[in-house]
């Protein structure tokens, strides 16, 4: 129960950023959108100092890598306007050789360990991120495990072919 | 920034003492490491490192159906693991768009507000502890174990619950169970109540915690705080409230908040939810007697498994049973981000799901996480005894830390 609906959101951003954020969708009624890595920082500040809105709340960033795609890696932040109680996911994709994108921790200080983490995880370089080290893997680890490369499992196991299932 | 303390230089100029408090420090109650430059007992700066138990949650889930994946929630906040199971059962329900009937979300509230004392539990007793006072966690402990056995008499698990399943519950509270938690409803308030008499005017503890890490509800918010601590300092923020699941919108219940957000402050809110837990309890099993008895899962054949016996003499439920271990079952492609309250703060699940068998990529926000980075800097400039004790009124969990 929002004090303000998904669709003023979506007019004010469409007013202030046009054509450089994607057309909203809404699955299971959480705004969604996506922009690119130039203008991630500008929405980001809109949103939370824009006097309305009110997205004063970073809850998450995280990241996703779909290798098919030419834009391979993404970041997804999870904002909140806890006055008004709406939520909202932003959406960037990079290039997955040398994902770059500019830091949220000038907007909030909690993003400092969550952009370690999707670095940690993904080796998104967060520019101008005050210590962007590795925080739960080992420090000598060369590789970023969460990207779709990296199996889990012994590839090797024949039990868990997806012909065996139908697909 | 340093990482490697022991190697620091030891240059006779050097004013400041290296500590390694952690990673096995008694006093932490968990593994955490801190390396704390002091300048005799006070820090001057800190830098956490974490990571000792990560067990990749993450990369795991992705490569096991979405039943499966219910255990390792167990193991993040383990002192609530009931919660973690839920929320978890919730998203996957938002997910494929299933209604579970009001009498499986009243049974779930009930399991979740019990998850939550027993979380509360802990973390006031250990805070007891770690100021000196041993009574008052000895009285909880005791408490703590009624709630293991009603959780035991559910799902047969005390710690790692794996409780409910996707749909409502793998089977229905027997007599005993509601037993246990009527008994529960009526023994605990007078120890709670004794607890409290023992510590809330107790000047020892007043002194020793009062204005100890106080934080301002700006400093929080920035942190992206959420649960008992961000309420200590003021903002009434509360998934069960701002986004109501499992129909906590039927429940008249307060939000506890503090005011200055110091230590005492979070032993206050965390001790008012407890009581308000108990009234949600007791709300509950007054809604349960109104619904139709014995309905303990959506009617979902597709996605809850049916009974053995059934399995073994008829056809369809055979079929579904195939289907459903096998992840034959088409799921919507798509994704879904639910949050819950956890006993730290809003535990969140983000789901992408590709209609495999297994989730594309499954992200947990863990308030212990987020809520622990402000540990490090908030110590600068304070004694070493209460740095210990605002991490035990953080209560930051070490499983669902590292994830």
């Amino acid at each position: 129960m929002g004090k303000i609906s998904n669709q003023q959101v979506i007019q004010s951003l469409t007013l202030k950023f046009g054509d450089r954020i994607s057309v909203p969708t809404e699955p299971f009624g959480l705004l969604t959108l996506e922009t690119s890595v130039d203008h991630i920082s500008e929405v980001l500040r809109f949103f939370k100092e824009d006097k309305e809105l009110k997205f004063n709340y970073l809850t998450d960033i995280t990241g996703i890598h779909f290798p098919e795609q030419e834009f391979s890696i993404g970041v997804i932040y999870h904002l909140h306007s806890l006055s008004n109680n709406v939520r909202v996911r932003i959406k960037v994709f990079l290039d997955g050789k040398a994902p770059h994108i500019p830091t949220a921790t000038s907007l909030w200080e909690g993003a400092n360990w969550m952009e370690r983490e999707t670095f940690d995880f993904f080796g998104i370089i967060f520019d101008g991120h005050p210590n962007l080290i590795r925080i739960l893997n080992v420090d000598d680890m060369t590789v970023f495990p969460m990207r779709r490369e990296h199996p889990l499992e012994d590839p090797n196991r024949v039990d868990k072919k997806d012909y065996f299932f139908g697909r | 920034m340093m990482n490697h303390p022991i190697f620091t230089d030891n240059d006779p100029q050097k004013e400041t003492i290296t500590l390694n408090l952690g990673p096995t420090h008694p006093a932490t109650h968990g593994v955490f490491q801190n390396i704390l430059e002091m300048d005799g007992e006070r820090i001057v700066s800190g830098v956490s490192t974490i990571g000792y138990i990560h067990r990749a949650f993450e990369k795991i889930a992705e490569h096991r159906p979405f039943y499966q994946i219910t255990p390792l929630t167990d193991r993040m906040n383990y002192c609530s693991s009931p919660i973690n199971n839920m929320g978890w059962h919730m998203t996957v329900e938002k997910l494929l768009g299933i209604e579970t009937p009001k009498r499986v979300d009243y049974l779930r509230v009930i399991v979740m507000e019990l998850a939550r004392i027993s979380d509360h539990l802990i973390c006031n007793g250990i805070l007891g502890v770690d100021t000196g006072a041993f009574t008052g966690f000895l009285y909880l402990m005791e408490e703590r174990e009624h709630i293991y056995e009603i959780y035991e008499e559910i799902c047969g698990a005390r710690l790692t619950t794996n409780i409910g399943r996707i749909g409502g519950f793998e089977r229905d509270f027997n007599d005993i169970a509601f037993a246990k938690i009527k008994n529960f409803l009526i023994k605990f308030p007078p120890i709670l109540k004794e607890f409290e008499v023992l510590f809330n005017r107790n000047r020892i503890f007043i002194e020793r915690t009062s204005g100890v890490a106080p934080v301002d509800p700006e400093t929080a918010l920035n942190y992206s705080w959420s649960g008992p601590i961000l309420r200590a300092t003021g903002v009434d923020y509360d998934v069960r409230v701002n986004e109501p699941y499992s129909s906590y919108q039927d429940f008249d219940f307060d939000i506890p908040v503090g005011t200055s957000g110091d230590v005492y402050d979070r032993y206050i809110v965390r001790n008012e939810e407890m009581w308000q837990s108990l009234r949600i309890i007791e709300q509950a099993l007054q809604k349960i007697e109104k619904e139709p008895k014995g309905v303990f899962h959506a009617n979902v054949p597709e996605f809850y498994l049916p009974p053995k016996e059934e399995v073994y003499n008829n056809m369809e439920a055979l079929i579904y049973h195939f289907k459903i271990v096998m992840g034959e079952i088409d799921t919507p492609k798509t994704e879904v981000y639910h949050a819950v309250e956890g006993g730290n703060g809003e535990l969140g699940f983000y789901l992408v799901n590709d209609g495999g068998r297994s989730p594309y990529r499954l992200h947990f926000r863990r308030p212990s996480f987020i809520n622990y980075q402000m540990y490090a800097p908030m110590s600068a400039g304070m004694l070493l005894s209460d740095a210990i004790i605002n991490m035990s009124s953080l209560n930051v969990i070490a499983g669902e830390l590292d994830a």
